[in-house]
């Protein structure tokens, strides 16, 4: 039983890419691309190559030893037909003894292995998983932004659930099974053809039958399963949609019809899981009473071979000079039980072939994810704490000396330090996030350090784009970015984003306690630094009546505290970074008077002496920018000073007098 | 507990009883067959009697057959009745969830509801069709397979006194044992995904702090976390199967060799080879059933949580009811607050809303105003009994609100809530949740009213525009206006807005306020807003500070009595004055 232990994460809306991301659709069981099963192999080789193999040893020898009593039932029959005339128990026991010894030690040692095999598969098979899981988010890790626009969150969650678990069931199941089963077929053949076989022609008629009958019922069910899947995903959907609005149900008095509309879509699957687990449970009888018809015609054919005295073949015969004599009783009796491990062995297979298709599907979009092409990084120009010379010029320096300076090395192999200011100039850039819809055109702004600059503009304006081409979640297309006079193609992307603070619309705060998300900005910094970013952001109030003040434990994004305060802390996270440049996304959610006063003293005082980019959803915030840019389709329509905007009575002016709606 | 679930067989009386029925007659044939196929094999020994031997087989034949048929019916009966258990199930829990009032609502989260209407549901599902099928047939073939082998093997049977001892309590020992690891490691398991979920999420924020290197390291943390935990849990079950080996093969040594003596002493007049084998297979079923038996205990513990989850929900009683003898017509729209008082939680210290005394008239418009946690929300909805007031009475059309018939009240008292959802489905479809028999002129003529007529005809598919889930295809403005139109198609007589023009601009909210007033003067309006400019000129403006209404009276009044208005009042028009 898979459990999605996530359950169907919602793929909503992914923030910052104006014209909606899309979630990758995915089909019922797509097939995995080849090459997937080798892969697989190659990297548990990579990891456990010596302890795997071992254990695939250990698991031949032990199917060798599952398979170990229907000889010595073959043995211990033929002693008995041959004593019972006799009643002579003694002469009988001194035979059976050594026979009984032997299989003991078989035994003992298959039991034995078994053990270790287990205790080795879990070892090997957990920290395949663990290392698949590390090389699935560290590749996940270095992949751009751009990746997590266009996939659905709840797809890539999938990927660390659903795919990893039918990955753990091939390699600690299916695999070690087919591997074992094929042991086992290939030991039980040659005692079969050690025997007879004659009746081993019976049994692969038999065995011919069972598949037949697999390979219909299996069919049918296949086709139900999928069926069944799809309805059990319209529930969900449904539940999910009437479970949010409920309220609204409660209020216009909907309950009933929402109850006739849901009856609907569970009769549905009603009918379809029924018949999904009609041919799962027949499966089950008709594999287990063909085995017993099997039985039946293997015991007729033997009597039928005895009495008919039909000669035997078999290598017994051949290599003790017997062959061609009539069937003995005892090896129809041994046949009996090679016949149920037989078919049980080709049943397993059976079964484990729907599993396998599923795993390597999963594996293949685990590969999938792996392949992805990371975040490229070409930029040699890093930023290094500096000292200022005596002659005003800079040196580098070992120690945070609280000046930084990009360090850029030339040519001829001189390096040259500038100093980090925080001067951001995008010369006529064009964007598109899909090829031929441009985002942005001709955008060319400037901003010198310590000054503010606001865009403002509709949603699916290019406001959030922006911000994404100054940090380069996204690389232009065309034109030019400069950052203190720096090509910021040339600046390596980790030393580019520490100069650049973010606060974000949608606040996303980690599990742990207020203090450990506020140092998330600086991981080195002390409680004090902490502390005093939560001060100037405005936040030590609320955190200190907190019930655990600082120590207080997030969950679940800061469920616990209401909107407001979680932007608080995640300004506070960007004042312990303590950046030069800072990009604001306002948050669009309304927030009442006050908290929204609290929010923006907090920001206000994070703004000062920083150049900052604001997104503005609220006009109030952007009045005293240095620059506001009004931003229509991709293109600056309106730029200026709060007071010449209003002046020139465009756009801006109908926006701030309420004639228009941001949203 | 299990009595509520079982409420739930209904019209799967007949398919849940005939599947053990069955399950017992494939059980009774299987059991039989290894008894026969002895007797098979003795007849062979004996020779030459091909007819015996034919009927012999004929007669397994007929068995296996008689046992494959009884197996399938089971097979088919234990798929519709586990089915339709589940959807009856489901259509109750989905039936609760439709009783549920407001406050029944806050108890559960959204999503706790959507998991036990589905996962939980399968799983009991699943445990369901376990117990009805497996449940009955593993302990059935032991009891069946012992009974069998004591009256083929006598004192040979003795050898199960051993070995069914070794492996039941050895399995029931390591299933005990593995479970509450097993339910530590899914906690790990789901903090590691909240780990990835967090992560995967705030992407933008990781990248921006450059903390790549950092999440690696807790993520490795915490899936190693899982790993040693997981392989601690099934290096115990490793124990598994090497111990079920072990009774099997004690009894393939022991059952051959003590057969093989009584078979030699007696000659093959006690017992014949045919036996031998017989006993074998008899010893498989019986290890085999123990084997099912502690798998059973497993998954019906797993599910057991569950089921506590679904009863949980079917236990809770919707707390509020209709009276007896409901009034079934609301006299007019005018409001009566008398010493209304009210908690969300009987057992809470403060009140969320305290000594609340209003008059509204029929027909007036109230705007109301007031910080975030000041109780304005709490206040309407007592008007329309989304909650039953803690001390005083609440009334309306002068009859206490608990005296009506709800879905009168509520069909009378519209209310567009704060957190608005548009279902997925057309324009039209979503408009007639107001009245589901509205012509289409009534639809335009409150869309009108609502100013929501332009945009829609815009679009061309106009009316029948699909609306995606949740509305996300429309913007924050519309939305809110396609709300109020449907609540304004319930031909109320009280019309309550929870602040739901917040995203409209300023231009059209007037224009909606215009509508109000001059087409819809009979009805009750009550408006939430943060906007002063939304409710000033409004017949009354209450404000409300933490729980109480600390003043009312029209703009003028409040803005020359009341400090609290001001401020806000000076606030937001501060950049209109700077301008001139």
């Amino acid at each position: 039983m898979a459990e999605n232990r996530t359950g169907s994460a919602p793929a909503g809306r992914t923030p910052g890419m104006g014209h909606g991301g899309r979630a990758m659709p995915r089909k019922d069981m797509p097939k995995a691309r080849k090459g997937t099963l080798p892969r697989v192999i190659r990297l548990l080789m990579e990891d456990y190559k010596w302890p795997f193999l071992l254990a695939m040893l250990f698991m031949s020898l032990y199917s060798l030893g599952n398979i170990s009593p229907s000889i010595f039932i073959e043995k211990i029959s033929s002693i008995i037909l041959r004593f019972v005339e006799t009643r002579d128990w003694a002469g009988a026991k001194a035979e059976l003894l050594p026979v009984m010894i032997v299989m003991v030690v078989i035994l003992v040692v298959t039991i034995v292995l078994n053990y270790f095999y287990a205790r080795l598969m879990a070892v090997i098979t957990q920290g395949f998983l663990d290392k698949m899981r590390k090389r699935m988010f560290n590749r996940m890790q270095r992949l751009p932004i751009k990746y997590f626009d266009a996939h659905g969150h709840g797809d890539i969650m999938s990927h660390y659930t659903n795919d990893i678990d039918t990955l753990r069931q091939l390699v600690s199941q299916s695999l070690p099974r087919i591997l074992q089963s094929g042991v086992m077929l290939v030991g039980l053949l040659g005692i079969m053809l050690w025997f007879s076989m004659n009746l081993m022609a019976v049994v692969l008629i038999g065995v011919f039958g069972m598949t037949f009958a697999v390979k219909h019922i299996g069919g049918k069910s296949a086709s139900n399963f999928i069926r069944q899947q799809k309805d059990i995903g319209k529930l969900e959907g449904f539940v999910e949609e009437q479970m949010n609005g409920q309220r609204v149900v409660k209020v216009f008095c909907h309950e009933a019809a929402s109850e006739r509309d849901f009856d609907k879509v569970n009769d549905e699957l009603c009918e379809s899981a029924t018949k999904a687990t009609r041919f799962a449970n027949i499966l089950g009888p008709v594999m287990n009473n063909i085995g017993n018809m099997l039985y039946v015609i293997i015991a007729i054919a033997g009597a039928a071979f005895i009495t008919l005295k039909t000669p035997n073949a078999s290598i017994h015969g051949l290599l003790s000079g017997t062959f061609g004599r009539v069937l003995e009783l005892s090896v129809v009796i041994s046949f009996l039980q090679i016949a149920k491990q037989f078919t049980g062995q080709v049943n397993g297979i059976a079964q484990q072939f729907n599993s396998i298709v599923m795993a390597l599907a999963g594996a293949d979009r685990i590969f999938r994810l792996m392949d992805e092409t990371p975040e490229q990084d070409d930029g040699d120009v890093t930023l290094v704490n500096a000292k200022e010379n005596p002659d005003g010029s800079l040196s580098e320096s070992d120690v945070r000396t609280g000046v930084w300076a990009w360090r850029e090395p030339q040519a001829d192999g001189s390096v040259r330090l500038t100093r980090l200011r925080g001067d951001v100039r995008l010369y006529d850039v064009d964007f598109s996030y899909v090829e031929g819809k441009k985002v942005l055109e001709d955008v060319t702004l400037w901003a010198e350090p310590g000054e503010k600059i606001a865009f403002v503009g509709a949603t699916g304006a290019g406001k959030t784009t922006i911000t994404n081409l100054i940090n380069r979640f996204y690389d232009i297309q065309d034109g030019k970015i400069r950052y203190d006079g720096i090509n910021i193609n040339r600046i390596r992307k980790p030393d580019l984003r520490r100069s650049l603070g973010v606060v974000l619309q949608e606040v996303n705060l980690f599990t742990g306690t207020v203090m450990d998300n506020i140092r998330y900005g600086k991981l080195d910094a002390t409680d004090d630094e902490c502390i005093r970013a939560a001060k100037l952001a405005n936040a030590h109030d609320f955190i200190s009546r907190l019930p655990q003040g600082y120590q207080t434990m997030l969950t679940s994004n800061g469920a616990n505290l209401s909107q407001g305060q979680r932007q608080l802390i995640s300004i506070a996270r960007a004042a312990v970074a303590d950046p030069p440049v800072m990009i604001l996304d306002e948050a669009t959610s309304s927030i009442d008077t006050r908290t929204e006063a609290l929010v923006q003293k907090g920001m206000d005082a994070l703004m000062h002496g920083r150049t900052v980019f604001v997104i503005a959803h609220r006009l109030s915030t952007v009045r005293d920018a240095e620059a506001i840019m009004v931003l229509d389709h991709g293109r600056i329509i309106e730029r200026g000073s709060h007071d010449d905007l209003i002046a020139q009575h465009g756009t801006y002016y109908k926006l701030y007098t309420g004639a228009f709606e941001l949203e | 507990m299990f009595k509520k679930l079982l409420r739930c067989v209904r019209e799967n009386k007949r398919d849940t009883i005939l599947t053990p029925l069955f399950m017992v007659g494939e059980v009774g044939l299987e059991c039989t067959l290894p008894m026969i196929t002895g007797m098979l094999i003795d007849a062979i020994k004996a020779g030459t009697d091909m007819n015996l031997i034919l009927r012999y087989g004929l007669m397994l034949v007929l068995m296996a057959m008689g046992s494959m048929s009884c197996g399938i019916l089971s097979g088919w009966f234990a798929a519709s009745a586990g089915a339709g258990f589940a959807k009856n199930l489901r259509h109750d829990l989905f039936a609760k969830v439709q009783s549920f009032s407001f406050s029944n609502i806050d108890k559960f989260s959204t999503s706790s509801l959507v998991t036990r209407l589905t996962t939980d549901v399968t799983n009991v599902q699943m445990a369901f069709m376990m117990i009805i099928r497996t449940a009955v047939r593993s302990p059935l073939m032991l009891v069946f397979a012992i009974i069998m082998s004591i009256r083929m093997g006598g004192s040979v049977a003795l050898v199960f006194l051993v070995t069914v001892p070794i492996l039941g309590f050895g399995l029931f020992y390591i299933a005990k044992k593995a479970m509450p690891m097993f339910k530590a490691v899914f906690k790990k398991y789901d903090r590691l995904n909240n780990s990835v979920q967090e992560n995967v999420k705030g992407m933008r924020v990781v990248k921006s702090f450059v903390r790549e290197d950092y999440e690696q390291k807790k993520f490795a943390d915490a899936s190693e976390d899982v790993r040693n935990d997981f392989t601690r849990v099934e290096k115990l079950l490793a124990i598994n199967n090497p111990l079920m080996l072990l009774a099997m093969y004690i009894c393939m040594i022991l059952i051959p060799l003590l057969t093989a003596r009584i078979i030699i002493r007696s000659g093959g007049t006690t017992m014949d080879v045919g036996a031998l084998s017989t006993l074998i297979t008899y010893s498989m079923q019986i290890l085999m059933s123990l084997m099912m038996l502690s798998m059973i205990f497993v998954m019906i513990t797993i599910s057991g949580e569950a089921a506590r989850r679904i009863v949980e929900v079917l236990d809770t009683e919707p707390t509020l009811r209709n009276p007896a003898e409901p009034v079934t017509e609301v006299a007019d729209g005018s409001v009566d607050f008398e010493n209304v008082s009210f908690k969300y939680n009987p057992d809470a210290a403060a009140c969320a809303l305290a000594d609340v005394n209003l008059h509204i008239p029929s027909g007036a418009t109230v705007g109301i105003l007031g910080g975030t946690g000041s109780a304005k929300t709490t206040l309407i909805q007592l008007i329309s009994r989304l909650y039953d007031v803690t001390t005083g009475s609440v009334k309306v059309g002068g009859v206490d609100v608990r005296d009506y018939d709800m879905e009168v009240l509520r069909n009378k008292v519209a209310v567009v809530l704060q957190k608005n959802v548009l279902f997925s489905g057309t324009v039209a479809e979503n408009l007639r949740w107001g009245d589901p028999n509205a012509t289409d002129e009534e639809l335009v003529h409150a869309c009108r009213l609502a100013q929501a007529h332009d945009f829609i005809v815009a679009h061309p598919d106009g009316y029948d525009r699909f609306i995606e889930q949740g509305g996300a295809n429309v913007s924050g403005g519309q939305k809110q206006r396609l709300c109020i139109a449907r609540a304004l198609l319930k031909k109320p007589k009280i019309l309550i807005l929870d602040d739901s023009t917040s995203a409209v601009d300023t231009q059209t909210d007037a224009r909606i306020r215009r509508a109000f007033r001059e087409e819809l003067p009979n009805i009750t309006k009550l408006i939430i807003a943060q906007r002063v400019a939304s409710v000033q000129d409004a017949d009354i403006i209450l404000v409300m500070d933490n729980g109480r209404v600390v003043a009312q009276g029209t703009h003028e009044e409040l803005l020359a009595t009341n400090a609290i208005y001001r401020e806000v009042y000076t606030s937001q028009t501060k950049g209109g004055e700077d301008n001139g």
